[in-house]
């Protein structure tokens, strides 16, 4: 398990290093920084002069790849690649476009992410695994028909209609919850309410179709009709043998996904006015603040790895089949 | 099978009118990149169809498609929203007019870029009001101050200019008027649909030789018919909301107006043409690509396998908004910097979109790189392909022969799949700053316009159910018939 | 009579399909006492299996409905019950084990937890009363170490350690009935035997009623009582086992024995079913279900449906020629029918010519990776040291357990799989050399039947596309129209209509697939096709075909056959030489009458014992072997065999044993026959 894990920690290097390769590429090759500052600076009419202070100030004076005037280390480190990119793998996220900490930003904006995401997630999956297990225990009666039809209908509606829809209903019309905002501690409970319930109801029919698919393939399998043939009652079959079988694939998918909630929801968050990372990016999109795109860019390439390494040690803990070496 | 023909119509169709419009009219025709990529992948799409009649497999696998209700139903409006793309994706410049209205001398061209679909339906492209108006207002959304014919100023809410306009004094008719146009408009269009219909069975049972009394049951689907009843009937009911639309529409503004006044039944008739795009041509894009790494690395394994996983776990490994976001930024950045290189606005939102499918593919062909490696990894190792190799059978013979057409249905479920998932996309993406141009018109954009009106009091809701009401329609048809399409091609996956 | 388990009357079970009703168990009846061993005997698709599920009332799919008949166990009618007594009833009163004992157990419960599940389900038992009990279960079907076995998962378990605690989970209920659906079919014939010795200790021990469902009528012939035979979703014969095996009646019945393959039928063909099974349709039938393909059909087998009658004591028959009022048109019923295959003049044993394939010493290995940088820990010995030769015309069989490598042996020499050492000398050119162009070229010379028909064509190409496919990529035959007259003369020569090549392979039966393949492998004119397994897959009628087809192409093109079987009575019928392998090595070989007759090697020994047989007169004791194959990631010292072996001696466990010549020319590898 050790030597997996430092394999695995040894693999995410070149990952990552392609992914900063790629952002560098994107950000400085196909764009000069000149073209960076002049869009910062307003389109027309840019002096070269204001060009270059905006560079200076930004950091994005230096030569991209290679200093040739500078020497022995210096002509790697004082570049725009070392400075912007590897610096990255530090952690060291350095200031954004409008010259902030980006670093202080991402700690302060991580816990109203995850006041979110984690409801969601955490209510979502039971939600789903409950509605798919229903379906599947009335299999092929008309519950099944029309829930499988109703969830097709609620995974063709746009999310943005969920969003919108609850926010008019339940905010504006009702005034249950207060539409937007955010509190920290316990009373910020009324705040997440709505965002949270909306994450999940979008994210039903989806995902409790897919987890009936899931469990009726699992159903079907050989130990299945072992345990019947047992006698056991169709209650334990489904939850005593599927659903812990089932539970294999349905862990997994979302282990990868667990580190990613740090990052938060784009749209809920910024909907809703949370103060969390996801409105962070849009604003930081909206804003054209690069340094926190190639920021969030690369912190969002390391959770996915994370993700990984976690899903692969869930299949250990969920499967006696499988061991890592 | 003939139902299969339904996508050479639509092409066929297409370039009919647009030969006969070109021929007829003094205009030059423009070819948009993202045209001749749809042009293209209805012409795939027709060569695909070729193949598939020419195997008796796959045409017994398609007929079950078909046979299934929901399959037949779906498909058919499908091909309604792929006609109207179509059609909108033949463009050109009109003759340049001025400003009497009559044409200058040719060689002059308008910058407004249009195409047939604009033609069809110019009365809802011309009409502007001023601003909102509500559906089947005959004035505005707001009050404002108007000269009265006396020289005094009111603050009232103004008439429109065009939404109504023909009620004249008699603005309590409306009522009236909207139900006397519904039923005319029921009343044609439903014997359109029973001439459109009765013509075609006619016509079938004669060349088939299907005797009147059997004819029912043919309909039906009974005795392993397609269920053709299905499929006239979705039709018809098409039909009828076209003739009735097409009645209130020439009176009415059917879902409003927006910000500027512009017909908002219009737009969402406009933005059928973006979510396919987007829905198809970037499954156009990536597929190559995920084709050949896929197959490439499941059957060559070794280092080739390993730099293509490393390639796609690289791609994978960006949260998919994010990597988008970059390079929609820098395209902007890159389009700002270079406004020379486009001759019209349409041909700029044109290349913005392109290059939106082009990284919407990059993000999204490692998910079927993915499947295709695991299936080929499996194919590979059957005997057939053995025996292949012990023929002596070249490499990429074996990986054309043997293993692409039995990773083929695997392509086609998720390219179906992403289908719908794309066009939700678009929206969120409008939504965030990275999608579509600002000036094109798409269900995104125009969810993102009104949703600043969210606020207003009271709300502006028209353009929202318009734009949602056209998605969910697109997207659940997609997500049924892909459903058809899985429980077909993928025994296994069956419910 | 006191004793009745099981009595069932008239069971029918039809699928609902768009296409009207298939009526796959048709009419069954049959009755089981206690201490008694019913075997329902049939071929795929007959309907035995459905048979079993429909007394459990577990139907597979939701289309399959049990449409009528009665299933009397000790006095309830189980068809009545509701489903919830019903659930008192499975794994108690009457319990079931399965064909793949691999993917019938819950991958991620332990086995305990899986016995224990059934225990606590009819019984009362806690705690550590509860595992006291499966841990009897584990000792009683011979599982060692059972207290430790208890917590392991299934994975870790061999195929025949899961078959056992399959029937210790149907034991837990101390079940009346045991129906067993082909308990042995996926395991290996020393394993089989060992579980059917179980399955007949604990039968002695608990007075069970067993419900023996299987294909094979060498296991009928060890294991039952009472046969009934099944044609299409009927029984058509019910005998006693020993009149069974002494005059099987039905001409279904005689046909099967017919076209097994022993080695007293050598260079004969074997007597074939002609035909398929007809559709299960209702409507289907106005007659005989199996006058279509009966060479004894009269006129009136097609227009009567024929009913069960009495033959003798004990003894029933679903035959018009055993019915006292048309007997008269058969004659004496049973000696009216002629024996299928007459003696046809014995071929001569054509002495050795020259070598067409030579393999020394191959070996193949396959790496073990490990650690951080995937360091290279070890091997897999699949195959180690491999010896053997063919000569032109001649068949050389290669027997073994699954596991041992034989199909590695294949591979490697069709360099599709390269080997790690050794030489591939074929017609004094070696292969293992060879590449690129130049093996491209050779390829035409060996090619390759497999074993499942089903896998082995495209199923997106067209028959003829299939059969030319080597022809083109060869150069075999470069113009179109002679290369398709070819097409047609191959179909012909396997037995298929020209009209085949239009078709894909989906659209034809098992054994048709299976001569589309040898047509396949025939196009390039092949000195050598190496079968691996071909009829394996295959029920037994059809296999003779495909033996026939086989045998009858070699006397006419004289292609030598490299033939890899674990069936020893096709080697007997088919081979001119045996190779017998055990964990990548080749432990005894030598021609077929002297190795099979005689064997030497204690493993032949244990093998050829092993193998149920028909003919109660030349039934010989059972060597029993321990355990199961080791893994040849981590082989036994010295000789891989002697871990098992019932005649090791101290000195085995050092070195592997010398190949040693014996008077008759066999090759044997043991300690008991020294090097000379």
């Amino acid at each position: 398990m050790g030597a997996y894990l430092l394999r695995r920690v040894f693999y995410a290097v070149p990952i990552l290093l392609g992914v900063n390769l790629l952002t560098f590429m994107l950000f400085f090759v196909v764009n000069t920084p000149d073209d960076m500052a002049r869009m910062q600076l307003g389109m027309k009419h840019v002096s070269p002069e204001a060009i270059a202070s905006w560079k200076q100030a930004h950091g994005y004076d230096r030569p991209l790849l290679i200093n040739l005037q500078a020497r022995g280390m210096d002509t790697v480190t004082e570049t725009v690649f070392f400075d912007k990119s590897l610096r990255l793998f530090a952690f060291q996220f350095g200031q954004s476009d409008s010259g902030r900490d980006i670093g202080y930003e991402i700690g302060q904006r991580m816990m109203p992410s995850l006041a979110v995401a984690i409801p969601v997630f955490v209510i979502g999956l039971l939600v789903n695994i409950t509605v798919a297990m229903l379906l599947v225990f009335f299999r092929a009666s008309y519950l099944d028909i029309g829930g499988v039809v109703l969830l097709v209908v609620l995974m063709s509606i746009s999310s943005l209609f969920y969003i919108i829809g609850g926010q008019y209903l339940v905010g504006k019309l009702f005034q249950l919850v207060p539409i937007s905002g955010f509190a920290d501690g316990v009373s910020g409970w009324r705040f997440i309410m709505l965002p949270v319930a909306i994450g999940v109801v979008s994210g039903l029919g989806s995902g409790a179709r897919w987890y009936r698919t899931i469990f009726l393939e699992e159903g079907g399998k050989d130990y299945v009709r072992t345990a019947r043939a047992k006698g056991l009652s169709e209650l334990s079959v489904l939850f005593k043998h599927v659903l812990r079988n089932a539970l294999i694939p349905i862990l997994t998918g979302a282990v990868v996904v667990l580190p990613l909630l740090f990052m938060g929801s784009l749209i809920l968050e910024s909907f809703f006015g949370i103060p969390g990372l996801g409105s962070y990016v849009i604003d930081a999109i909206n804003a054209q603040d690069f340094s926190i795109v190639r920021a969030m860019v690369f912190l969002g390439s390391v959770l996915y790895i994370v993700g990984l390494v976690l899903t692969d040690i869930s299949y250990t803990l969920a499967d006696p089949r499988i061991r890592l070496t | 099978m003939k139902a299969l023909m339904i996508p050479l119509f639509i092409l066929l169709t297409t370039v009919a009118i647009s030969l006969g419009v070109t021929g007829l009219f003094d205009v030059r025709p423009v070819l948009l990149w993202t045209d001749a990529l749809i042009m293209l992948l209805l012409l795939v799409l027709v060569f695909f169809i070729v193949q598939v009649r020419a195997s008796a497999e796959r045409r017994a696998t398609w007929r079950q498609v078909l046979r299934s209700r929901i399959g037949m139903a779906t498909a058919v409006i499908l091909s309604c929203y792929v006609l109207v793309a179509a059609l909108d994706s033949v463009h050109f410049r009109p003759a340049a007019q001025d400003a009497a209205g009559t044409a200058q001398r040719s060689g002059f061209y308008s910058m407004e870029v249009i195409s047939v679909l604009d033609l069809l339906i110019m009365p809802l492209h011309d009409q502007m009001e001023k601003s909102y108006s509500a559906p089947f207002a005959t004035r505005l959304y707001s009050k404002e101050v108007v000269v009265m014919a006396d020289g005094s100023q009111q603050r009232l809410y103004p008439r429109l200019q065009y939404g109504g306009a023909h009620l004249a004094d008699h603005e309590e008719r409306r009522g009236t008027d909207i139900a006397w146009r519904v039923a005319q408009g029921a009343v044609a269009g439903t014997v359109l649909a029973v001439l459109l219909c009765g013509a075609g069975v006619l016509l079938v049972a004669r060349r088939a030789g299907i005797l009147p009394g059997q004819l029912s049951g043919v309909l039906c689907g009974r005795g392993g018919h397609l269920p053709w009843h299905v499929m006239m009937l979705t039709l018809s009911v098409i039909i009828v909301l076209i003739a009735v639309a097409f009645m209130l529409a020439s009176g009415y503004h059917i879902f409003g107006t927006d910000k500027v006044g512009q017909d908002v039944f219009y737009q969402s008739l406009k933005s059928i043409r973006t979510a396919l795009a987007i829905g198809t041509l970037t499954t156009l894009i990536m597929l190559p690509f995920a084709l050949a790494l896929g197959l490439m690395a499941g059957y060559f394994r070794g280092w080739i396998d390993d730099v293509i996983q490393y390639l796609y776990t690289t791609l994978n490994s960006i949260p998919g908004v994010l990597l988008i976001a970059a390079a929609v930024l820098m395209l902007q950045v890159f389009m700002a910097g270079h406004p020379e290189m486009f001759e019209t606005d349409a041909a700029r939102a044109d290349m913005r979109l392109l290059f939106l499918c082009m990284i919407l593919g990059i993000t999204s062909w490692t998910g079927l790189c993915r499947l295709l490696r695991g299936e080929t990894l499996k194919v590979r190792e059957f005997d057939y392909v053995q025996a292949a190799t012990s023929f002596g059978v070249g490499h990429l013979q074996i990986i054309t022969r043997h293993v692409m057409p039995n990773v083929m249905h695997i392509v086609l479920i998720s390219v179906v799949l992403d289908f719908s998932g794309l066009v939700l996309a678009e929206a969120i993406l409008s939504y965030v700053g990275v999608g579509v141009d600002p000036s094109m018109f798409s269900w995104g954009n125009m969810i993102n316009g009104a949703r600043l009106e969210l606020a207003r009091e009271p709300v502006v809701w028209w353009s929202l159910l318009a734009a949602f009401s056209f998605m969910f329609v697109l997207v659940l048809a997609a997500n049924l018939f892909s459903d058809v399409i899985r429980d077909a091609f993928d025994p296994k996956m069956r419910g | 009579m006191n004793d009745l388990v099981l009595k069932v009357e008239g069971l029918t079970t039809c699928f609902d399909t768009a296409s009207g009703s298939l009526y796959a168990v048709d009419g069954v009846g049959f009755e089981i006492c206690r201490g008694e061993t019913l075997a329902l005997l049939g071929e795929s698709g007959c309907g035995k299996s459905l048979t079993a599920f429909s007394l459990m009332r577990l139907l597979p799919t939701r289309q399959a409905r049990i449409a009528a008949g009665r299933v009397v166990l000790g006095g309830d009618d189980l068809l009545a019950l509701p489903e919830l007594r019903m659930r008192d009833i499975r794994g108690n009163r009457m319990a079931m084990i399965f064909q793949e004992p691999m993917t019938s157990l819950n991958p991620v419960m332990t086995v305990g937890e899986q016995i224990a599940e059934a225990v606590v389900r009819h019984g009362k038992l806690r705690g550590r009363a509860l595992a006291s009990r499966v841990i009897e279960l584990l000792d009683a079907v011979g599982i060692p170490d059972a207290a430790q076995r208890s917590n392991e998962y299934p994975h870790m378990l061999s195929g025949g350690m899961k078959q056992r605690i399959m029937i210790a989970m149907a034991l837990a209920g101390e079940p009346d009935l045991l129906i067993a659906d082909e308990p042995t079919t996926a395991l290996d014939v020393t394993i089989q035997a060992q579980v059917l010795e179980l399955m007949r200790d604990l039968q002695r021990s608990k007075g069970m009623a067993i419900l023996l469902i299987t294909h094979d009528l060498g296991v009928v012939a060890e294991m039952a009582d009472r046969v009934a035979v099944m044609y299409a979703g009927q029984i058509v014969e019910q005998a006693e086992s020993r009149d069974f095996f002494a005059s099987p009646c039905h001409p279904y019945s005689r046909k099967l024995f017919d076209s097994l393959p022993t080695i007293a039928k050598r260079h004969q063909p074997l007597a074939i079913i002609k035909g398929n099974v007809p559709p299960l349709t209702a409507a289907g039938y106005s007659g005989c279900r199996f006058a279509t393909r009966c060479d004894m059909a009269k006129a009136l087998c097609e227009g009567e449906i024929p009913q069960l009658q009495d033959a003798g004591p004990g003894r029933a028959v679903r035959c018009f020629a055993y019915d006292d009022r048309y007997r008269g048109q058969w004659g004496d019923g049973a000696s009216a029918i002629i024996p299928a295959a007459a003696a046809r003049p014995q071929q001569q044993e054509s002495g050795a010519d020259g070598g067409l394939l030579a393999v020394r010493d191959l070996k193949v290995y396959f790496k073990i990776q490990k650690g951080l940088f995937k360091r290279t820990v070890g091997h897999i010995k699949a195959v180690d040291g491999v010896s053997i030769s063919i000569g032109r015309g001649r068949t050389l069989a290669l027997v073994g357990e699954s596991g041992c490598g034989k199909t590695t042996v294949a591979k490697a020499i069709l360099q599709l799989q390269r080997p790690t050492s050794g030489s591939v000398l074929f017609n004094d050119v070696e292969l293992t050399t060879l590449g690129g162009e130049a093996l491209r070229r050779s390829r035409a010379d060996f090619q390759i039947i497999f074993q499942d028909p089903y896998s082995s064509m495209n199923p997106r190409m067209l028959v003829g596309d299939i059969i030319q496919e080597g022809m083109i990529a060869l150069g075999v035959e470069p113009d179109p129209k002679r290369r398709a007259l070819k097409v047609d003369e191959l179909l012909q020569q396997v037995g298929l209509p020209p009209e085949a090549k239009g078709r894909y392979p989906h659209e034809f039966s098992g054994g048709q697939r299976q001569r589309v393949c040898i047509a396949r492998a025939l196009a390039v004119n092949p000195k050598l096709i190496i079968c691996d397994e071909p009829t394996s897959a295959l029920d037994i009628s059809v296999q003779a075909q495909i033996l026939n087809l086989l045998q009858q192409l070699q006397r006419t093109t004289g292609v030598s056959y490299l033939f890899i079987t674990h069936n020893l009575s096709v080697v007997a019928y088919l081979a001119d030489e045996v190779a017998v392998m055990y964990l990548g090595r080749i432990v005894e070989q030598g021609r077929v009458s002297d190795v099979l007759t005689a064997p030497r090697h204690p493993y032949t020994q244990a093998l050829i014992s092993a193998i149920p047989v028909i003919d109660a007169g030349t039934r010989r004791e059972t060597i029993r072997l321990e355990g199961d194959l080791p893994s040849p990631a981590n082989p036994p010292t010295g000789c891989h065999f002697h871990v098992r072996c019932p005649q090791a001696r101290p000195e085995c466990s050092l070195q592997y044993p010398e190949a040693a010549i014996l008077e008759d020319g066999r090759m044997v590898r043991c300690v008991l026959y020294p090097r000379r």
